[in-house]
């Protein structure tokens, strides 16, 4: 029954990516050749280079030629502007990584002592409040200017949105723990790092994993964004030179890789919640 | 001045925020190897007191002395079977007893701690389930999990409020009977909150009589006379059985109502409430309202 609806969602799926392919192939066939604007070709002319592919939005066969040299040799290293797909995305990733393990180490612990302290709680809420729906590249500015560093400015405005999902959900999580738990501790007599460990934190941990969830979705949106501005390596900057290139291929190839990454990424989270989430 | 082996004096709790106290000027004494029950209305104040002996929650007035010392905070001197079972349910079985064999000696091996908890799993009929999940037991099974982590840790004492509240009655029965033999075995110093006269009268050395609240008392103790040996099935043929029944369901019915107010501490000496066995009183001419056919009453339903 179950594999039977799979097998057909699959090849609704399939259809639907065929009706699109065909769409999109349709719609840039009829467009070639008048669609090349005078401004495009200005711009293209201005440039110098790469002027080739700017005869308007480009037909899948081309994009599909991108997908094929980009991944054919995804690590290669051809000087600062032209790396594989495989070292962008491994840049990307390692800020992600780094910016969001440090928001680990500070929501962690700061949430566990704000959730066990109502009084902590009230004391730090307005800080949150007013700090999470900041956009994190607001802090770009900030922290080009006392960080000097374009890299480390990166990977701190990915520890910045990263870190109020979790801190609020640890928070919550772990205020929230059944009181009947910490009772048998109590009465157990269960030293205080015993307990952070093994009750509480098990107790908690399908609420917190599901901050980190969050906080790796947001993450990934912004370095993105983070790395057009700061430039340099990355994801991010691999979509931005290539537009500047004008080389719309790539762009949607880079387009789709950022999808698909974050997908994986957050299959990752969500598995990794499956196995903290308990049955009571 | 006390001889018991834990005493209770003078207890009075009034919950911040609230003006009447839910009881006040309790004193009863429990003696080692006894078997105590309260049985009372909903909301008079038995899991207060039970979480007081229990140190989880702080008395506003009076103490409770356990073994010549004065009950401050929670400690391993007694266990807790909690209502709810409160297992840990992203822990197996064996876990949830082995985190309190831990707990109780750090210093054991884990092999010592595993072959320690799953003898006490074994003694409550649980050896086949050990490595299950809480969730994948019934609610019985969960609440002897809970029974034999609150024996394995062997406190000084136990304290089990209403530990069969939630199960049918046949699962009740079953597991009464295993608390019975244990206890006997072991001569476990216990004190429980039941809302079930018969499982009072079953398992019981005494049962303390709480009134309604608020300011809810001890009306009476009741001791119950009849042979310790006693079993589910054979408990009613003993003449003792119906007297000592009635009496408790006389009092929950009709007399628990009495005491509230103060004017009803004129009446009787809080510090040493009337202790009565109504299980010998042998001729005692029946109240009007016991003529009736008395139902296997569960109150507070
Ligand atoms: N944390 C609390 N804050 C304020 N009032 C409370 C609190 N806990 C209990 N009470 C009040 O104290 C009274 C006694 O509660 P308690 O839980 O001890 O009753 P109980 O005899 O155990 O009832 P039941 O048989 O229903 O379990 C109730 O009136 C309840 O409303
Ligand atoms: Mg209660």
């Amino acid at each position: 029954m179950f594999s039977k609806q799979a097998l057909k969602a699959g090849l609704i799926s399939l259809l639907l990516f065929l009706a699109f392919i065909g769409a999109w192939s349709l719609a840039t066939h009829q467009k070639e050749g008048p669609a090349a604007s005078g401004a495009d070709a200005e711009y293209a002319a201005l440039m110098g280079k790469g002027a080739e592919k700017t005869s308007g939005f480009p037909p899948p066969a081309k994009v599909g030629e991108a997908f094929v040299t980009y991944l054919s040799d995804p690590f290669y290293d051809k000087g600062p502007n032209d790396k594989g797909i495989g070292i962008q995305l491994a840049h990307s990733l390692g800020r992600v990584g780094l910016g969001f393990f440090l928001a680990v180490v500070v929501a962690l612990p700061l949430g566990f002592v704000i959730g066990q302290s109502p009084l902590l709680f009230q004391a730090f809420n307005p800080f949150i409040q007013i700090l999470k729906p900041i956009s994190p590249l607001a802090w770009m500015p900030l922290a080009l200017y006392s960080l000097k560093d374009s890299d480390v400015s990166g990977i701190f405005v990915i520890f910045i949105c990263s870190l109020w999902p979790m801190l609020i959900n640890t928070a919550f999580g772990v205020a929230a723990v059944r009181r009947d738990w910490i009772n048998v501790a109590r009465t157990l007599e269960v030293a205080p790092l015993r307990k952070a460990f093994l009750v509480i934190l098990p107790a908690a941990a399908p609420t917190i994993l599901t901050g980190m969830r969050i906080s790796m979705g947001i993450a990934w949106l912004v370095i993105v964004a983070a790395e057009m501005l700061v430039g340099g390596t990355g994801i991010g900057y691999f979509v931005w030179n290539e537009w500047n290139n004008l080389a719309l291929p790539n762009v949607i190839f880079a387009v789709v890789m950022i999808g698909l990454v974050g997908m994986l990424l957050d299959q990752l989270f969500g598995l990794l919640q499956k196995a903290v989430t308990y049955r009571e | 001045m006390t001889t018991h082996f834990l005493s209770v004096e003078g207890l009075k709790k009034a919950y911040p925020g609230t003006t009447t106290p839910v009881f006040e000027n309790i004193h009863f004494g429990i003696d080692k190897g006894e078997f105590v029950c309260i049985i009372g209305h909903s909301g008079c104040g038995k899991t207060t007191i039970l979480n007081v002996l229990a140190g989880l929650e702080e008395a506003s007035a009076g103490g409770v002395i356990m073994d010549g010392r004065e009950v401050a905070g929670p400690s391993l001197d007694r266990g807790v079977v909690f209502q709810s079972h409160a297992l840990m349910p992203w822990m197996s079985v064996l876990a949830n007893v082995a985190f309190a064999v831990k707990s109780k000696w750090p210093d054991w091996s884990k092999a010592k701690i595993a072959e320690h908890s799953t003898r006490y799993l074994e003694m409550v009929g649980l050896g086949h389930a050990i490595h299950k999940k809480p969730a994948e037991l019934s609610g019985g099974m969960k609440q002897r999990v809970g029974i034999a982590r609150a024996f394995a840790i062997e406190p000084k004492m136990l304290l089990l409020d209403e530990p069969f509240g939630a199960l049918d009655a046949l699962t009740r029965g079953t597991i009464q009977d295993e608390l019975l033999k244990i206890v006997q075995a072991t001569h476990q110093t216990v004190f429980m909150i039941t809302h079930d006269v018969d499982e009072a009268i079953l398992l019981a050395d005494k049962v303390i009589l709480m009134s309604n609240g608020p300011l809810a008392k001890i009306a009476e103790i009741v001791e119950i006379t009849m042979p310790r040996d006693r079993t589910r099935s054979e408990m009613h043929h003993d003449p003792q059985f119906y007297r000592i029944r009635n009496h408790l369901v006389d009092f929950l019915v009709n007399r628990s109502k009495g005491y509230a107010g103060s004017d009803a501490a004129l009446l009787h000496d809080a510090k040493h409430p009337p202790v009565v066995r109504p299980g010998l009183a042998s001729d005692e001419p029946p109240p009007s309202d016991n003529s009736r056919p008395i139902l296997k009453q569960v109150v507070n339903q």
